[in-house]
């Protein structure tokens, strides 16, 4: 008996290390599985599919970049949403607070023509998370003196913003010309490609820094990644987060104020969504116009779900994420199985993930097996 | 032939044997007592037994014939029934829907109501649970509730019984009738397994008795063989005190000063209307009560989750009528929750976690913003080893202790914030003989120190034992006020159920503001 107890702690985290990234692991594996099966069942040949899914996200240094560039913007929007869920809201809304933040970047990148990068550029980050945190307001105040449910609030609110930016891009902000579009910010207000950082000369003798339009943003992603990580482990605000999330009563009696945390936690999600839209205006489009997210703040509540709300874990599931759209077209183009099948895949995944138990079956089944081998 | 037998059942859960090649013999028309402290086992056997749990070795048999029990559907076939501690009705249907709900009579998808209620009637006098056919659930007493369980397993076809903790949550009244109709139902042939902790209840109501600790089981004896203090060596496997010692109380200052507090429940109805007393110093005071009586609202006021709506608080002279959660902790108030996985613990967290708990904010835990984990990290492992948690290390999860550690964590991290006052709600609720004995010696710890306790507990021999003056609260006011000596439970009994209301406002003045060596 004594010797189990003492043997616990190593066997319990060995355990918990492996339900956290085993369950998405598995999840993600099952999803390709049943995809393939679809696939084929859809007359198509899986096997071409996916060898094809595989060289247009993975098959070179050109094609990485192009599964980080898609990955980059998913990173923040997963940080969002999965911030929000440890505090037991469900931000349902970064794609408005992202919208938000690309105005503000977008808008600030003009304005301030002129100024140095190393001012410019932290201005606009900082300016585009405010935006977010500022659109993710007015819900959060809702939800704490009102209880109004931030899922219809902040849902209600991404069409307000997403309007918004539609109306401003073909009035008071458009370019001149025909195209509904803001002017472009200058070169001192982009994030920079990765292999532009080198010279022509380094990129020939490295050419796995060929990222192609992979842009510094990444940099900025895993950053907030890990101080987001850091803010939930390390601080007492991300202590209160998770908290109020687990368990609102028992906070309550400890003191910790319920409504103030809600609106904290709302207003960061919506910071972090805000900073996917700057970085997407700073390293994408280096402007503002209509379509600029092809609907990253709901992706991202698949990528934090994927990741099971871990910050750290919405990287991998990000590029998870980035890949599959990278791969699509390649897909299409030389498999011919219509890139749409990718929304099927990135659905099974979501399906897997959310339907865990089903997962954690075949896992406990697993163990079930290896121990009575043991015993 | 026995009823039910179990061999050698084995449960294992990660890194915890719950139950290690446990045999036991259910015979027709018996009542056995399955005791044992939290986390022996028990309910973890009877979950096995009922297929909410499937066992990793060993076999079940029923009538002498292996039974395949992988559900509760497939126990509830074999004749299995159980009623668990946290009720499972729905609570705006009629006790009739309850009963009948999975198995309803008619056909076609239509329920013939009007069978399923002469059913539910016929069922209810054989067995002599009287009930009312068409009451809603939610306007039910927890006793009646308890008894549509009961009745909803004997209409499923029960013959053999499992209540979890069954008085876990019922009045003295309310276990007399509850062991009233356990004798009936075994008088009509059926068998029970009676899970508890409590001594006395196993001595009052079982034929024999199943001892087990540690997942295993330790004895088995009868009620006429043995006694509660041998009882309760089996089941803790030491020596255990049930009455606690305490020298005469030594009233320092006031603490607690409380005058004409008044506070409204959930619904906005009055429920503390115009409470007054004051707790010293080296003093426990309890509020007896029966449950709902406003004792709930009162403690939430003094704890700061309710504002109350007219009276004054003050501690050591400080006005605290409307401080919030956390200055009343800045201000030295501990609180160990009426409902610990509501509002003592966060169930998620691990125990270090829990332990900073309300303290988080405060150095040496945490200094501008930032958690400093080596410090918490110390405090957990000393408390933890000070309140005798029984854990492999202070990073397991909370819900994975047992209900008795669960309470000592709560109690180590609120009287290891050293307060000026703890407000203890129904500390042992739910407790075995060996925590409880633990829980109140912690509280004479206090009490010795100096400390003020107010003490709210439905366990009237709790209050007998550990108080020094008894509060006996009755409709949101204070009727009575007793002297430990004073008090018997006959007497208290008699007030906490209204006893002398005739007189109650008179009453009510009289024990007003109560002197207790502070000024008024």
């Amino acid at each position: 008996m004594s010797d189990s107890r003492e043997g616990l702690p190593a066997q319990r985290r060995w355990m918990t290390v492996l339900q956290k990234v085993g369950t998405p692991l598995v999840s993600a594996a099952l999803a390709v599985l049943v995809g393939s099966i679809i696939i084929w069942a859809s007359g198509y040949d899986a096997g071409a599919a996916f060898a094809a899914l595989f060289k247009g996200s993975l098959g070179g240094p050109k094609q990485i970049g192009d599964t980080i560039l898609r990955a980059i913007p998913l990173i923040f929007t997963g940080l969002a949403v999965g911030y929000g869920f440890r505090a037991g809201l469900f931000n349902i809304g970064a794609e408005g607070q992202l919208f938000l933040g690309g105005l503000a970047a977008a808008w600030l990148g003009v304005v301030l023509a002129g100024l140095p990068w190393i001012i410019v550029v932290p201005i606009m980050i900082i300016a585009s998370a405010l935006a977010g945190a500022a659109w993710a307001f007015i819900p959060a105040i809702l939800k704490a003196r009102i209880g109004a449910h931030e899922v219809i609030t902040t849902m209600m609110f991404t069409y307000i913003g997403r309007y918004l930016v539609s109306w401003l891009v073909i009035g008071p902000l458009k370019a001149p010309g025909q195209i509904p579009q803001t002017v472009a910010i200058p070169p001192e207000a982009q994030l920079p490609r990765i292999q532009e950082l080198f010279s022509a000369g380094t990129l020939e003798a490295l050419p796995f820094l060929q990222l192609g339009r992979a842009h510094l943003g990444i940099v900025v992603a895993v950053l907030m990644a890990v101080l987001v990580w850091v803010i939930l482990k390390y601080t007492t605000l991300g202590y209160e987060n998770r908290a109020v999330g687990f368990n609102p009563w028992a906070s309550e009696t400890a003191g910790i104020s319920v409504q103030w945390t809600t609106v904290k936690a709302l207003c960061i999600s919506g910071a972090l969504a805000g900073l996917a839209g700057s970085v997407e205006v700073m390293g994408v489009h280096h402007r503002l116009f209509d379509q600029f997210s092809s609907g990253f703040g709901f992706t991202g509540i698949a990528v934090a779900l994927l990741a099971k709300n871990h910050p750290i874990g919405v990287i991998p599931a990000a590029l998870l994420f980035g890949a599959l759209s990278a791969g699509a077209g390649t897909m299409q183009f030389e498999a011919d199985v219509p890139q749409k099948i990718i929304l099927i895949i990135q659905a099974l995944v979501i399906f897997f993930v959310a339907a865990e138990e089903i997962v954690l079956w075949f896992v406990r089944r697993r163990q079930k097996e290896a121990m009575s081998h043991a015993g | 032939m026995p009823v039910l037998e179990l061999r050698e059942i084995t449960k294992v859960f990660p890194g915890v044997i719950a139950n290690e090649r446990v045999s036991l013999e259910l015979e027709k028309g018996e009542i056995v007592a399955l005791l044992g402290e939290n986390g022996a086992g028990k309910t973890t056997l009877m979950n096995v037994v009922y297929g909410l749990l499937s066992a990793d070795g060993g076999e079940i048999l029923m009538d002498g014939e292996p039974a395949k029990i992988k559900s509760p559907r497939q126990a509830i076939d074999h004749g299995i029934g159980m009623v668990h501690q946290h009720f499972m009705l729905v609570e705006p249907l009629t006790v009739t829907e309850n009963i009948v709900l999975g198995r309803e009579p008619g056909r076609l998808g239509v329920i013939d109501f009007k069978i399923a209620r002469e059913r539910v009637i016929e069922i209810s006098q054989r067995y002599g649970l009287k009930i009312d056919p068409d009451a809603r659930i939610e306007d039910l007493s927890v006793g009646m509730q308890q008894r549509v369980e009961i009745l909803k397993a004997l209409f499923q076809g029960a013959r053999v019984l499992i209540l979890d903790e069954p008085t876990a949550v019922l009045t003295p009244q309310e276990v007399r009738e509850l062991f009233g109709v356990v004798r009936s139902l075994v008088d009509e042939g059926l068998s029970v397994v009676f899970i508890t902790h409590k001594l006395e209840e196993v001595m009052a109501v079982a034929d024999r008795i199943v001892v087990m600790r540690d997942g295993r089981v330790v004895g088995e004896t009868r009620p006429e063989d043995t006694d509660e203090i041998g009882l309760a060596r089996m089941m803790v496997g030491r020596d255990v005190v049930l009455r606690v010692e305490k020298p005469v109380s030594t009233c320092g200052d006031t603490v607690l000063e409380v005058s004409d507090l008044h506070a409204d429940d959930e619904r906005g109805l009055e429920a503390v209307k115009g409470v007054s007393f004051s707790v010293c110093g080296g003093e426990v005071v309890a509020v007896a009560g029966v449950s709902g009586n406003g004792q709930t609202e009162l403690v939430d006021c003094i704890v700061g989750l309710r504002r109350p709506t007219g009276g004054t608080m003050h501690l050591k002279g400080k006005d605290i009528t409307h401080a919030s959660a956390r200055s009343s902790i800045e201000a030295g108030v501990s609180h160990i929750p009426e409902d610990r996985h509501r509002r003592g613990l966060v169930l998620e967290f691990d125990l270090a976690e829990n332990l900073i708990l309300g303290d988080h904010r405060t150095p040496p835990y945490s200094t501008r913003g930032l958690l400093h984990p080596k410090a918490v990290t110390t405090m957990a492992r000393k408390r933890i080893d000070d309140y005798d948690v029984r854990t492999p290390s202070e990073k397991v999860i909370a819900s994975n202790l047992s209900g008795g550690n669960q309470q000592k964590l709560v109690v180590a991290r609120e009287i290891g914030r050293d307060p000026e006052l703890l407000v203890a709600a129904q500390p042992t609720r739910g407790l075995d003989v060996g925590a409880i004995e633990f829980v109140h010696r912690q509280i004479l710890d206090e009490r010795a120190e100096g400390k003020a306790v107010l003490l709210v507990s439905l366990e009237l021999e709790e209050v007998l034992s550990l108080a020094d003056r008894i509060l006996v609260m009755y409709e949101g006011r204070i009727v009575r006020e007793f002297t430990a000596d004073e008090a018997d439970e006959e007497t208290l009994g008699y007030y906490m159920t209204g006893g002398g209301g005739v007189k109650l406002d008179d009453d009510a003045r009289q024990a007003g503001p109560i002197e207790s060596g502070g000024d008024a």
